[in-house]
């Protein structure tokens, strides 16, 4: 592969060091004159950004129990239980079935935090929450359950607003 | 005062010959067994800030102020290692040749005309002498380690004290010169008109970047050069000794930012129309303003290339030291 002469790049000539010398040390005493950034964690609490994907959180009255989640979740981290329950009707005619959730877990020791899950959930039951502190002393303590991920969303922010000229949401209940 | 100069507070106040000496012994132990300490500490603090952090917090309660004592109680309890291959009696010593010399050179260093130990004729000659022998103990970590890194370390820093040491005697022989005295209170008084700084700027420059090498701190910390050599000649010691090894690169810098104020800063001596200040209060100052100085100039300068090194002292500073030293005989003769 010959290479154009034109393109071979010349190192330029060097020039006089003691100037760039001075520049460094006033670098570095501006930096030590300002306040440092550093936040004192547990003292101080961070300054995160209020959309900050910390935690995925379930919102259980969304959730279908349609297994979205826990099929696309590439390590297979969710663990869902449900069972069938028939309703009869008021109004007579056929029982209408409907399945309810028993078990939604999340082993946050597997989980790699990709928010498939979130994305791939048809009815808006899985949130990324802006929690973080739910570090355990067992790594089995680290699954957590539906009680503790319906915690999380109450700090999930609404929704944001549509863009103007955007059409309405479809019916009511549309999150 | 003036008719008492040169006589040491601890001669005045005690007789006997012996408890004079163990007064003055236990003094010079105390200032190095905390000077050095507030260095480190320093050190911390300033490279943390100039790198937008805060450094140690908690040892202490207060901004970490522990934090080095925290850390030589960890080091005593350190498991003292020697390496089944290390030459075990020349491995155990080296810490101490490091260490010791630097004790021994305060000895000499006055803190005003009559806080110091010991007033010698050739205090000067005497100090460039100790502080050369330090890199003995270098040496000797690095050969008796039986580790190809240490041994590598241990060559670098006695290149380095070889290239550095001619500048730092030729730099410090411009100012016995221009003062007329091997003494270190009389080349202090001897810049009574005027700090050599101002009639030596060059060699004052000269003389802080040789101590630089001579102390191994960056930017001339090639014998350590953790990317490439892991840590030179420490790298096979553990607690107590390595400990020391710390202890002495604080310590280094202590003195010979004590020196250079000697030198060049006059020492002991106030600004003009600040007498009111005691002389001790003026040197600890003036010795805490190039420890900053050489704390900074680490936080700001990447490591050179050994050959780089090299170069620079023999083909840059011995040269300038020799045209400065020339410059001060013919003004000495001349003026």
């Amino acid at each position: 592969m010959a290479i154009d002469e034109k393109e071979v790049r010349t190192a330029e000539e060097p020039k006089p060091t003691g100037l760039g010398l001075v520049k460094g040390l006033g670098v570095t005493l501006k930096h030590a004159l300002r306040p440092s950034i550093t936040q004192q964690y547990p003292q101080e609490r961070p300054d995160l950004p209020p959309r900050t994907r910390g935690v995925i959180a379930l919102k259980e009255s969304n959730c279908t129990v349609c297994y979205k989640c826990s099929r696309e979740c590439p390590d297979w981290c969710i663990y869902i239980d449900a069972h069938k329950e028939t309703h009869e009707p008021a109004s007579g005619g056929k029982g209408r079935s409907m399945k309810v959730l028993d078990r939604f877990a999340i082993d946050y020791a597997l989980c790699m935090y990709c928010g498939i899950c979130v994305e791939v959930c048809p009815f808006d039951a899985l949130f990324w929450s802006p929690e973080f502190e739910y570090a355990e002393y067992e790594i089995v303590e680290l699954t957590h359950e539906k009680e503790k991920l319906e915690e999380w969303t109450y700090t999930v922010l609404p929704p944001p607003s549509l863009e103007d000229g955007a059409e309405a949401p479809a019916g009511e209940g549309a999150a | 005062m003036i008719a008492q100069a040169g006589v040491s507070y601890v001669d005045q106040w005690l007789d006997g010959y012996w408890l004079v000496l163990v007064v003055k012994a236990a003094v010079v132990l105390v200032f190095f067994l905390t000077a050095p300490l507030a260095v480190g500490y320093a050190e911390h603090k300033v490279l943390a800030h100039m790198q937008a952090r805060l450094g140690p917090m908690y040892a202490g309660a207060f901004h970490g102020w522990a934090q080095l004592v925290a850390d030589g109680v960890k080091f005593v309890q350190k498991e003292d290692i020697i390496p089944a291959a290390a030459d075990r009696w020349v491995f155990s010593l080296a810490p101490g040749v490091a260490l010791v010399p630097y004790i021994v050179v305060l000895v000499v260093i006055p803190f005003s005309d009559q806080a110091f130990v010991l007033n010698l004729d050739v205090g000067i000659f005497f100090v460039i002498a100790m502080t050369s022998i330090s890199v003995i103990g270098v040496l000797m970590a690095g050969w008796a380690s039986a580790n190809k890194f240490s041994l590598i370390g241990a060559l670098r820093a006695a290149a380095q004290l070889i290239a550095y040491e001619l500048p730092l005697v030729l730099a410090a022989a411009a100012v016995v010169m221009q003062a007329a005295t091997l003494s270190m209170i009389g080349i202090v008084e001897a810049q009574e008109q005027y700090w050599f700084v101002f009639s030596q700027p060059i060699g004052f420059f000269i003389f802080m970047v040789a101590s630089l090498a001579e102390l191994t701190r960056p930017p001339f910390d090639m014998p350590v050069a953790d990317s490439e050599i892991i840590f030179g000649a420490y790298t096979e010691y553990t607690g107590l000794k390595f400990a020391f090894f710390l202890l002495s690169e604080y310590g280094g810098i202590v003195v010979l930012s004590a020196i250079a104020s000697v030198l060049f800063l006059g020492g002991y001596l106030g600004l003009p129309g600040m007498e009111a200040v005691p002389g001790p209060l003026w040197m600890a100052a003036k010795i805490g303003a190039l420890s900053f100085l050489i704390i900074w100039l680490r936080a700001t300068y990447p490591r050179l290339r050994e050959d780089q090194l090299q170069r620079a002292s023999w083909l840059v500073l011995i040269p300038l030291a020799l045209v400065q030293i020339m410059g001060v005989a013919v003004l000495k003769v001349a003026v």
